[in-house]
């Protein structure tokens, strides 16, 4: 549980820290929060020669409005996410997520940036950017880019993001006013990973639904946007045959892997179950 | 008398003496993170040492190449079998008598196996150097499952062993066959059975799991070679026997051994044993001449080092119509894995197993163990548990619900119908044990009333009902558990370590001005025994707790003992305690008589002194007797005031308690919420209720664990999963229900006060009343036996197989 040796680099600019990783290519790795990189590497199953920590970037860190979007900076952490007014007021599922992720001390360290970076299928925050269509801010050494979060998985660990590239920001339309919306979340215990999550956000024109997004966590190698089970649902007045198509259409497209938190089986069902219950919780907080 | 004189009660609370809810002395180190535990040490020069381990459960070892690893600076030493076969170390004995590799002697039988050891100047380097030894492997066919482990085609695991037709414990019928151990009346139970009105049967499976201390095991050994002498600092619940053990191996006589345990963070069973990280430190000091320190990291820790349990014990009863039980009858396939090295007394190759009786009148019994080799980790150990005792009390607590169902009655009704009465202890239990004390249907009814059992009953009927017409998707259930534990080993006439009869001791010394420093052989991981041994001689010699310094762990300076395990402290230990303590209060008197004059005969013990009767006013404290000990004893006396006792203990105690679990549980999701959990406990006389309530959470809390998703599992290649925080169940405090407890007080008779053990029970209980709690509530569905553990899966699992999810 050490990890092999390697130099460790702490730039204050983005152009600095691209520069570094410019330079070292595949051996050098991006350290944000380091929940998933540092245990990988006391494991020894990474094994970067080059460290790039983001601390001592001040441009990584905020949260704004700008225009019909907000703005996290990358190395804004679950902690400050959770205590910000404007995402309390305007995006209040992701102070949901955040206080289900973890623990208290890790959502002090761990960022938003490195959870939706790392590709790791079992992170929160990926399916949630899916579910409210947000996008990342790419910076490379050819300036930046925007990559859909709904683009950007393309397997466990595999990304859009370029090994000369960092995550800067993450930009989030303002869903509207009103809307509803829930994080369901099963888990073993506190600080595990989803068994299976579902993030919903809709809006209610009365008794109908005029606008639902889906995404799921933790039930397939990337997290998924479940866009046949919005489609079924929006229009329709959540009756309990549509909610049985739309669960259908969401457990249609997982695919996960069996481990001790249950098999494929179990985890998929969850992924519905958890769909059902979020889908009721949102209802009931929107406005009509 | 002056105002300023104490009063009786006051003179009595001044000593925090036994009842008392002292607070723990040692809190105030451990609070500050000012413990010294093994990783703390730092001595001059040492260096590191780490295991290359195996990545396969079943495979030869063709080649071990060090070559590349040894020119990394720093790497002092790559040690493997063959240089441990220079000094005669390649294989040690185990506790149960089977032999074990240190370090793969051309094979290895488990994932994680010790295959060479790495010695380095810092833990960096050694880490560094252990990826690039080269381990050429050849993969040999994988044995997991313990029921094809005697198959005629089965792989053979052990080929030292080829031939031997006879084990440490009898013939051995197979050549992956440990061995066969047999108790009670096979015949009586066969003519029982077969004059029974009703029987059950199922195979009850309690899964692999492990003690898991929050310290892992480590150690330093440090070689003296110019006085020829070893010390060993380590995490050792028996460091005694620890060092009796090196000196074996070793050949270093035994006094030139010091083996000192210093704080341990837990130990659950988990540090009893001796490992190949000990055994191999204490060869590269012994070669090198430089302390050399291992640490195990959490992985290793979970899958090498001792797991626990993994019995499968199919179970028989025989009742009458009217639900009296009148034959027991169990078969238990034990899967030891790759090595016996379960940590039981000698003798007793299935530990305790047999009080599986239990707290019930069965009339006549027989049980019988056969221990299977397989390719995964050896151990065994007593998970806070006395020998194989929670296996037990699940095993019979389970089989108790099932016949209940099968007869259509209520499972505490069951119990109090066939509880041992009151008037029937001692009590010869059928296979073998003689209960000393016991008032089962006082604590069954105690427990009852509180909890409202019937109400309880009530409410889950209506809840079914519910369920049935489709209102809710949740059900209950309710946990019930009654068990008797058997603690304190123990008696010199069945229990002995490799020969060493299982006594315990301790050593008090009163110093001039009245203050105490006393040492025993055993040794706290966390019990307390600083704050509950001073208590029991505040007690007993009238000086406060606080004047009262314990110490133990150090083998040099304490007396011979054979450790902390198996809830025996208390009941073996403090009895030791007590009686040096008696001892001195018995010098004191003869002082005290000289000091006043009188007859030692006319003086009587009150609470702080001694006084004459009939003239409370003519006494003398302690504190005055121990200056008069070293200041004018009295003519043709000794001087000073100490004594030393060993104890034999006549007996076991056994503690019981009544369990009880509100469980409702998400047929959907398969999560289960445990409402309540009422937890009485009789452990005799109580030494520090606080102490006592603190053991009796942590207990509950692992059983919680336990029962609800704690395991260690194998894949079928053998490899070892889920060893690490991320998979392997430990609760935190929001998973953690609240604990209710509650006690009765039915004293040993044995004991010199009259204490049993505690600190095992709520384990021992607390895992059946859980998995009762979870088949409780299906059994409306037709269920009758769900495996453990109860992870949500496999709830939802079952309720799916039940047809629950429509």
């Amino acid at each position: 549980m050490i990890p092999g040796e390697f130099t460790y680099h702490r730039p204050s600019s983005v152009a600095e820290a691209v520069a570094i990783l410019v330079s070292h290519g595949d051996e050098a790795r991006p350290l944000s929060g380091g929940h998933s990189l540092i245990p990988m590497m006391k494991l020894r199953m990474a094994a970067p020669e080059h460290l790039v920590d983001l601390a001592g970037i001040a441009d990584l860190k905020g949260i704004s409005e700008s225009g019909d979007n907000i703005v996290i900076g990358a190395m804004t952490t679950q902690n400050e996410l959770i205590n910000s007014a404007l995402l309390t007021e305007k995006l209040p599922i992701i102070r949901e997520t955040s206080l289900l992720i973890a623990d208290p001390q890790i959502r002090y360290v761990g960022t938003l940036g490195g959870n939706v970076a790392n590709g790791d299928p079992g992170n929160d925050m990926p399916a949630l950017m899916q579910c409210l269509n947000a996008s990342y801010v790419l910076a490379g050494p050819d300036g930046e880019r925007e990559v859909a979060a709904r683009e950007f998985y393309e397997a466990a660990y595999f990304t859009a993001l370029a090994p000369e590239e960092l995550l800067t920001a993450v930009k989030i339309p303002v869903p509207p006013a009103g809307h509803g919306f829930a994080y369901e979340k099963l888990k073993r215990k506190v600080g595990d990973y989803a068994t299976a999550a579902a993030a919903v956000v809709l809006t209610m024109n009365g008794s109908s639904v005029d606008f639902c997004s889906i995404a799921l966590t933790n039930v397939s190698d990337t997290p998924l946007y479940a866009g046949d089970a919005s489609a079924i649902l929006t229009g329709s007045t959540l009756d309990s045959d549509t909610i049985k198509r739309a669960v259908a259409a969401a457990e249609a497209i997982t695919d996960p892997a069996s481990d001790a938190r249950g098999p494929a089986e179990y985890r998929t069902k969850m992924a519905g179950i958890m769909l059902q219950r979020a889908l009721t919780r949102a209802a009931e907080r929107a406005n009509r | 008398m002056n105002d300023m004189t104490p009063t009786r009660e006051q003179r009595e609370a001044a000593l925090e003496g036994m009842g008392c809810k002292r607070k723990r002395v040692e809190d105030v180190r451990f609070t500050q993170g000012k413990g010294q535990y093994v990783d703390d040490l730092k001595l001059p020069g040492m260096v590191f040492g780490d295991f290359v381990r195996s990545p396969y459960a079943h495979a030869k070892v063709t080649k071990i190449d060090a070559t590349e690893a040894l020119k990394i600076p720093g790497v002092i030493a790559v040690l493997t079998a063959e240089d441990l076969k220079g000094v005669n170390l390649a294989w040690m004995p185990t506790l149960a008598g089977d032999v074990q590799m240190v370090l793969a002697d051309g094979k290895v039988l488990y994932q994680n196996q010790e295959v060479a050891f790495v010695v380095a100047e810092d833990r960096y380097i050694a880490d560094d150097a252990i990826q690039l030894v080269e381990v050429e492997y050849e993969e040999l066919p994988v044995l997991v499952d313990p029921f094809q482990s005697m198959a005629p085609d089965a792989p053979v695991l052990r080929p030292d062993l080829e031939g031997k037709t006879e084990g440490a414990h009898g013939p051995r019928k197979h050549h992956n066959h440990i061995f066969n151990w047999g108790v009670g009346d096979k015949d009586e139970t066969a003519k029982a059975f077969s004059e029974a009105d009703v029987t059950i049967k199922e195979l009850i499976s309690y899964h692999r799991t492990h003690p898991s201390p929050l310290e892992t095991c480590q150690c330093v050994a440090s070689m003296d070679k110019v006085k020829g002498e070893l010390t060993v600092y380590g995490t050792f619940q028996a460091p005694h026997v620890i060092r009796t053990v090196a000196s074996l191996l070793s050949t270093i006589p035994e006094h030139k051994i010091h083996v000192i345990a210093p704080d341990i963070g837990g130990g659950f069973g988990n540090k009893v044993g001796a490992y190949p990280g000990y055994i191999c430190a204490i060869v590269a000091s012994i070669v090198t001449g430089i302390p050399v320190k291992w640490v195990e990291d959490r992985m290793e820790n979970l899958s090498t080092t001792s797991f626990a349990r993994d019995y499968h014990m199919t179970t028989e009863i025989a009742a009458k119509n009217d639900g009296t039980v009148t034959g027991l009858k169990v078969h238990v396939l034990a899967d030891h894995g790759g090595f016996d090295a379960c940590a039981d007394p000698s003798k007793w190759p299935a530990g305790f197993f047999n009080i599986v009786t239990g707290s019930y009148d069965f009339p006549t019994a027989h049980l019988e163990v056969d221990g299977v080799y397989t390719n995964k980790a050896p151990g065994g150990v007593a998970y806070r548990c006395s020998f194989r005792v929670t296996e037990a009390a699940y095993c019979i607590e389970r089989a108790m619900d099932i016949l209940a169902q099968k007869l259509d009655m209520d499972p505490a009704d069951l119990r109090l119908k066939n509880f041992v009465k009151p008037e029937q202890f001692p009590y010869q239990s059928a296979l073998g044990w003689e209960y000393d004390s016991g008032d089962y249907h006082t604590a069954m009814h105690k427990a009852m009333d509180t909890i409202g059992y019937r109400e309880l009953r009530a409410e889950q009927k209506a809840k079914q009902e519910a369920f049935k017409r489709g209102e809710t998707r949740e059900i209950m259930g309710i946990g019930v558990s009654f068990f008797t534990e058997i603690v304190g080993a123990g008696p010199s006439k069945n229990c002995d370590i490799l020969g060493v009869a299982m006594f315990d001791s301790a050593e008090i010394r009163v110093h001039p001005t009245g203050s105490v420093i006393s040492r025993m052989g055993t040794k706290s991981q966390g019990q307390g025994h600083e704050t509950t041994w001073a208590q029991i001689i505040a007690t007993e010699i009238g000086i406060p707790a606080a004047d009262i310094m314990v110490e133990e762990g150090n083998t040099d300076t304490a007396p011979y003992g054979l450790g902390t395990y198996g809830s025996r402290s208390t009941p073996v230990a403090g009895a030791a305690i007590a009686l040096a303590a008696r001892k001195i209060r018995n010098k004191a008197q003869m002082i005290a008589a000289h000091m006043l004059e009188v007859s030692e005969y006319d003086l009587e013990w009150d609470i702080d002194g001694f006084q004459v009767k009939g003239n409370p006013q003519a006494r003398k404290s302690m504190k005055e007797i121990a200056w008069a000990a070293y200041h004018a004893p009295p003519p043709n006396m000794e001087p000073g005031l100490e004594a030393v006792s060993y104890y034999d203990p006549p007996n076991m105690t056994y503690p019981f308690g009544a369990y009880f679990c509100v469980m409702d549980i998400d047929v959907d999701t398969g999560v289960a919420k445990t409402r309540r959990f009422y937890a009485l406990d009789d452990c005799g006389t109580r030494i520090n209720p606080m102490i006592i309530e603190g053991q009796v959470h942590g207990g509950l809390t692992e059983a919680f664990a336990i029962a609800m998703g704690q395991e260690i599992t194998y894949d079928e290649m053998g490899n070892v999963m889920g060893a690490s925080f991320m998979d392997f169940f430990i609760p935190t405090a929001v998973e953690t229900p609240h604990w209710e407890t509650d006690h009765t007080v039915t004293p040993s008779p044995h004991h010199p006060i009259g204490a049993k053990g505690v600190g095992e029970s709520p384990n021992v209980g607390g895992v059946p009343a859980f998995s009762n709690a979870v088949n409780d509530a299906f059994q409306f569905m037709g269920s009758t036996h769900i495996q453990m553990p109860h992870d949500a899966w496999r709830i939802w699992q079952a309720a799916k197989d039940l047809g629950a999810h429509g």
